[in-house]
């Protein structure tokens, strides 16, 4: 789709070193933020940080993005470490810096901000790392799927209703995809998709934003498989799925989140039979506990990601909910002695 | 490489494949099109609109066309309610939508609804260039296959020239300046009616037909496809002969590359079933052969017309007019036995030796079976009924093969192999082996079952005896792991070299690789993952042309997957058993107090109605054994499984409507409790409130892996108060009875090894029900401790209540020996019937037996591996031989026992 504009630099440079290995991603930022055990005077600066000058009369606990602002030193200590252990990608911490998604917390003002400063900061810890091994890193501005579904009604009684329309997706991915792409981004993530229509409209925000940028940066698109049935919350199979986004001709295609790797196996074995594309897998540690805590360590997962690259599948492997630092220097060790796959060409 | 082919979906994939020669789009959710759908639409009754939809998807529509262009109705409001609804359904959603209107502000609004990768239907050069760029490029943006209409500003395009010609014009602008995929772009070069009576029109089937050649031999990867119907619109009112055209001109429209159009399926004829008068005269008007075509089928026209369209579709039983050979396939594939003995005994008639109707259409059909199977499009319980059927005709046969035997010496069938069946000493469990058995037998394999608890001596007599070419071993219970063990060692020191297969509920692929391949070099151990793998396990194990690399395959796996398990086991860090100790779950006893049971010692219960039973059944299981995986009642509208579920529920109903009215099982269980106190990892009973005198000791283990943050080690103990706080413990032993392997083997001696599998199900099934009813009352009221509890048994299964039943041999408590404790407690063999074999298997199969654990704070938990510190503390503890412990808790220890005499 974007194939009519010029890429971008990082665009080269990424498939250039994509052709010669395999890329890792970062891991969870929430579980390394748990850690930190905030309060709510941390999250809006008032007790520790930055003073947010966004106001919201919600409490803002639990906010993660917002920490962007407010401890922007402790984010990017975390960017720093994942960059550190081993990721060529480093994802913004803005999963849900949209207008949707911050309005739970009352923050729309803050969405241009917190993607602005979100790349920045990514920008800052990769060039710190970077100027320690020379290793070239990569800023992906992350994309998440909102807290709203287009496609399946919030309402069992009313099937036919929608607490969100495509319009109300579009225009708040394109705020979030500008101000990423201002702040630095060299990548586009839209991650964590159960629901394809709101990925959709994701994609048709992110080709817009591209082209009044006048540059094609790469897009990553990666979906998630909810549980045993293979299908993603909308209730689409892998493949199907790949039928739905292929149009965004994006640079990686892939699942996340939801199942750990061994569980994620099947379905990432599907995708990469299908697609003309990259293929990128980031499990989580495992499933989580009664508690919701995950047990899986650095080396279970990392045994298991390396099943997808012995077996050709994948160009870039990372980790999602559970991950740490650990894990992803343990996943990137595992898999250096395999080549990366083969992206697959149209005859 | 990929090939570049047109991919769609809704919530599955769709690709036109070169061996779909056309796709058929439903058109009856198009108010033009149908004039049922447009009232619905108008009267704002989505619900029945809705089953339109679905009813297309059920008769095979592969996409289906949407369409609300009509002047009464508000389209775009339409468009989206209808597009939303349907996203609901996911019987429909399945496949992927195409949005038709010739408004665009109406497609966009269906673009902006649908997650999937529809088609639009259409876009045209009709207002110019400029437009259709600005469309197509949304299209693209929105992830949509587009319908190009072979229009321009100029109008449509009738001459095959005129359509050529814009079809290539919108080509070029897609393709090189819009970056539209080539193989998402759908021609319509317009289909005109033809036998209008004006001279123009004659043509207009032939101006079609070559321009779909054309386009399809200039323009890569792009694909054609029109509205039919249109065609015959002069033969409005003549149902047949409009089917006739229609039929003539796909005929000729799809040699020529017509692959994908509007059609009304059930408005089809088969182009070689229309009267050749009829067709011929069909024929000469889409082909426009001569200048009297029209004049010509005007005048047979009102011949055909007939009745109309009367043919409704009640049970189709057109399929008993076919020939014999097709009615033996048809009955198979569908598993239908009301006619097999009819039809076997018409075949073996004009056979010219019985054996021949086996080995011609019987094993034909079967084969057409195990294809549709192994494609993942029948499901288990319908290859099983498949298989019963195929059993009721062998029967027929059985008497004319033995007869002829007896006269002549004829040969035997050929089988594809002989596969020995048992389930292990020690065990009991056998619906899986059941299974596997019957579809291996489908296959054309001779099966021995030497059925349950069966000696590995036993096992290799009957192998050497029979000359058997594989070996399938079967066990539920963790101790049947080890006799497996036993098995295979006992192969190789016999010398054996055929092939090992290992399954059932507690085998695994990591046990196989660990445990019995490394004993048995001489032939290839193999786990089988279900019944439906046994058939492609089993043949490439027997074909001499796959048979070396396909074993190479599995020995290098295994290989790999047993130093994966050793690398895993070995970077997780298990504690030390102090320590594990020193991390149990604290729960605060102060101020706790245990609500005192009604009783205390066993007691049996014995008023059990088989009807109340049934309705604590737990369903989702039973689907499992049956090999489809879901949830129930969800199951029951899944897209894939979900006929074939609702069949097997409405079997699975019947049958137990009989067991309940015929009291075919005679349910007993004995509940027990006893004063308890914990004492280091053991529970102690007491035989009274006075707490002196100890009655039996329940061993308990603690898991020893390390443990992120605060989250305890556990043993069943720490749930129970310590000494100086007075605590109860239960126990109980529930049993469908011993009628059900009667009743089964009453089934297999009638050929019918559903019904067997089915009836051992059940009874499954009801046990477990019991264990649920009986923990109820026991919480409700014989131990009372939640007495206000008021769950319905749905809610049951997701166990809400408070309390635990953990079983001994399972994750709680791994250790299966804890069992004859219970029952000696319970005196469970007199009060119920059920023994204890030596591998602590209960028999009959269908018994459930555990503690009671009453504490709120209880929970679930897997032990999971134990060290050797705490494998010698429990044998100590239990006064049992550390040799013996270790035998026993086999499958869960974390190191390698030392040989007998150095464990000493």
């Amino acid at each position: 789709m974007t194939g009519r504009l010029t890429p971008s630099p990082a665009f080269e440079a990424l498939n250039r070193l994509a052709a010669e290995r395999i890329l890792i991603l970062d891991g969870a930022m929430g579980t390394q933020i748990q850690q930190l055990r905030l309060g709510e005077d941390d999250y809006t600066g008032h007790g520790s940080g930055h003073a947010c000058r966004h106001h919201s009369d919600h409490p803002q606990q639990g906010n993660n993005d917002l920490l962007i602002l407010t401890q922007p030193e402790a984010v990017e200590e975390i960017h720093y470490r994942y960059a550190m252990a081993g990721a060529d990608i480093v994802e913004t911490n803005t999963f849900s810096a949209t207008t949707i998604a911050q309005a739970d917390y009352g923050m729309q003002a803050a969405v241009r901000d917190l993607n602005v400063e979100g790349a920045r900061i990514v920008r800052r810890a990769l060039d710190r790392a970077t100027a320690q091994d020379g290793r070239p890193r990569f800023v992906a501005g992350a994309i998440g799927p909102t807290n709203r579904t287009a496609s399946i009604s919030p309402d069992v009684n009313n099937p036919g209703y929608r607490a969100v329309t495509f319009e109300d997706l579009r225009s708040a991915y394109h705020e979030q995809a500008r101000a990423l792409i201002e702040g630095g981004a060299d990548i586009l993530l839209i991650e964590t998709i159960f629901d394809t229509l709101n990925a959709k409209a994701a994609i048709f925000a992110c080709i817009q934003a591209m082209e009044a940028h006048g540059r094609a940066l790469p897009l990553m698109i990666s979906g998630t498989i909810t549980d045993a049935s293979g299908r993603t919350l909308s209730g689409q199979t892998p493949t199907a799925f790949w039928h739905s986004v292929r149009h965004a001709r994006p640079w990686s295609v892939g699942l996340n989140c939801a199942l750990g790797a061994s569980a994620m196996r099947p379905h990432l074995a599907e995708l990469s039979a299908v697609a003309d594309t990259h293929i990128c897998a980031y499990p989580n540690a495992g499933l989580p506990n009664a508690f919701g805590q995950y047990d899986e360590g650095p080396d279970d997962t990392a045994v298991q990601v390396a099943d997808f690259a012995r077996e050709g599948l994948v160009n870039v492997v990372g980790g999602c909910c559970g991950t740490t630092p650990d894990h992803i220097r343990a996943i990137a060790e595992a898999v250096a002695p395999y080549s990366p796959r083969k992206v697959p060409e149209y005859a | 490489m990929l090939e570049r082919q047109l991919r769609l979906s809704g919530l599955e994939p769709f690709v036109l494949t070169p061996d779909i020669p056309f796709v058929n789009i439903g058109e009856r959710t198009n108010v033009t099109g149908s004039a049922r759908f447009r009232k619905l639409i108008t009267n704002r009754d989505y619900a029945a609109a809705l089953e339109v939809a679905r009813d297309q998807v059920e008769n095979g529509a592969q996409i289906i066309d949407i369409n609300m262009d009509e002047g009464l109705i508000d389209s775009r409001a339409a468009m989206v309610e209808f597009l939303n609804l349907l996203a609901a359904e996911p019987d429909i959603a399945r496949v992927p939508v195409m949005i038709d209107s010739s408004k665009w502000e109406v497609i966009e609004a269906g673009l902006q609804c649908v997650q999937g990768k529809p088609v639009v239907n259409s876009i045209s050069m009709k207002e110019g260039e400029e437009q259709f760029r600005q469309q197509a490029r949304l299209c693209l943006a929105y992830g949509a296959a587009v319908v190009v209409m072979a229009f321009d500003e100029q109008g449509q395009a009738d001459t095959c020239a005129r359509k050529i010609e814009i079809c290539a014009r919108a080509y070029r602008i897609l393709t090189e300046e819009v970056g539209f995929p080539p193989e998402d772009i759908i021609f319509d070069p317009n289909i005109f009616a033809v036998a209008t009576g004006i001279e123009e029109h004659n043509n207009y089937g032939v101006d079609f037909i070559e321009a779909t050649r054309w386009i399809r031999q200039n323009l890569p990867h792009a694909h054609v496809s029109g509205g039919v119907s249109n065609l015959s619109f002069s033969f409005r009112g003549n149902e047949p002969v409009r089917e006739a055209m229609h039929a003539v001109f796909l005929y000729h429209a799809i040699q020529a590359g017509m692959d994908m159009g509007i059609v009304n399926a059930g408005q089809l004829a088969v182009y070689d079933q229309i009267a050749p008068d009829l067709r011929e005269a069909c024929e000469d008007v889409v082909l426009n052969r001569r200048p009297d075509a029209t004049e010509r089928l005007l005048e047979i026209a009102e011949r055909f017309k007939g009745d109309g369209a009367g043919q409704k579709r009640e049970k189709d039983l057109s399929w008993r007019e076919w020939p014999v050979e097709k009615r033996l396939e048809h009955a198979l594939v569908n598993g239908i036995t009301e006619y097999i003995e009819a039809d076997t005994e018409e075949a073996r008639l004009a056979a010219e030796r019985p054996l021949h109707v086996i080995e011609g259409p019987l094993m034909a059909g079967m084969n057409v079976v195990g294809d549709l199977f192994g494609a993942g499009k029948m499901f288990l319980p319908q290859v099983v009924k498949s298989a019963r059927v195929m059993k009721q005709a062998v029967a027929v046969l059985l008497p004319y093969m033995e007869a002829e035997k007896a006269a002549n010496g004829g040969s035997d069938r050929q089988a594809a192999g002989k596969i020995l069946m048992a389930t292990v000493k020690g065990d009991v469990h056998d619906i899986g082996k059941n299974i596997v058995g019957v579809v291996l037998a489908c296959n054309n394999y001779e099966v021995i079952d030497l059925g349950v608890m069966v000696p590995a001596q036993k096992i290799l007599e009957v192998a050497r005896e029979q000359q058997v070419d594989v070996i399938g071993l079967s066990g539920l219970i963790t101790p049947s792991l080890d006799e497996m063990v036993h098995v295979a060692s006992e192969m190789e020191r016999e010398g054996f070299q055929v092939p090992l297969l290992i399954g059932g509920a507690t085998t695994s692929k990591i046990h196989t690789a660990v445990k019995i391949a490394p004993r048995y070099h001489k032939g290839a151990a193999v786990y089988v993952t279900d019944a439906s793998r046994a058939v492609g396990v089993v043949s490439s194990l027997l074909s001499p042309s796959q048979q070396a690399a396909y074993v190479d395959n599995i020995r290098a796996e295994y290989l790999d997957v047993a130093e994966r398990h050793e690398r895993a086991e070995a970077a997780k860090q298990r504690l030390p058993l102090a320590a594990a100790r020193a991390n149990a779950l604290k729960v605060d006893w102060s101020g706790y107090q245990a609500t005192r049971p009604q009783f205390l010692g066993p007691r049996i219960i014995d008023d059990w109605d088989l009807a109340d039973i049934a309705r604590y059944i737990d369903w989702t299981p039973f689907f499992q054994t049956w090999e489809l995986k879901g949830v129930y009642p969800r199951i029951l509208d899944d897209e894939k499984q979900g006929e074939a579920a609702r069949n097997l529920f409405r079997d699975a109903q019947e049958m137990l409507a009989r067991i309940v009215e015929g009291g075919w099982f005679k349910p007993r269980a004995v509940v027990g409790f006893w004063p308890a106190n914990t004492v280091g990892d053991d529970i102690r009973l007491f035989t009274d409130d006075g707490r002196t005198t100890p009655l039996a000791t329940l061993h308990t283990l603690r898991q020893q892996v390390t443990k992120r943050g605060d989250r305890p080690n556990v043993a069943l103990s720490d749930f129970v108060a310590p000494e100086g706080c007075p605590d109860y413990v239960g126990g109980f032993v529930v049993t469908a009875g011993p009628e059900e392997s009667e009743i089964a083997a009453r089934y297999e001696r009638a050929n019918d090894d559903y019904a067997a599998i089915m009836v051992k199900a059940l009874a499954d099934r009801i046990a477990e029900a019991m264990a649920e009813m009986l923990h109820e009352r026991v919480r409700k009221d014989l131990w009372g401790y939640a007495s206000g509890e008021t769950f319905t048994p749905q809610e049951l299964v997701a166990e809400p209540y408070k309390g635990i039943r953990p079983a001994p041999g399972y994750p709680a408590q791994p250790d299966h020996t804890e069992k004859l404790t219970l029952f000696r407690l319970l005196d469970a063999e007199s009060a119920t019937g059920v023994r204890l074999t030596e591998s602590m298997a209960m028999w009959p199969g269908s018994s459930v037996s555990g503690l009671y654990i009453g504490h709120p704070d209880s929970y679930y938990f897997g032990v999971a591996k134990i060290e050797e510190d705490q494998a010698r503390d429990y044998a100590a503890r239990k006064g049992m031989d550390l040799a013996e412990v270790e035998r026993w808790l086999a499958p869960i220890l974390n190191y390698t026992p030392r040989k007998k005499d150095e464990a000493a």
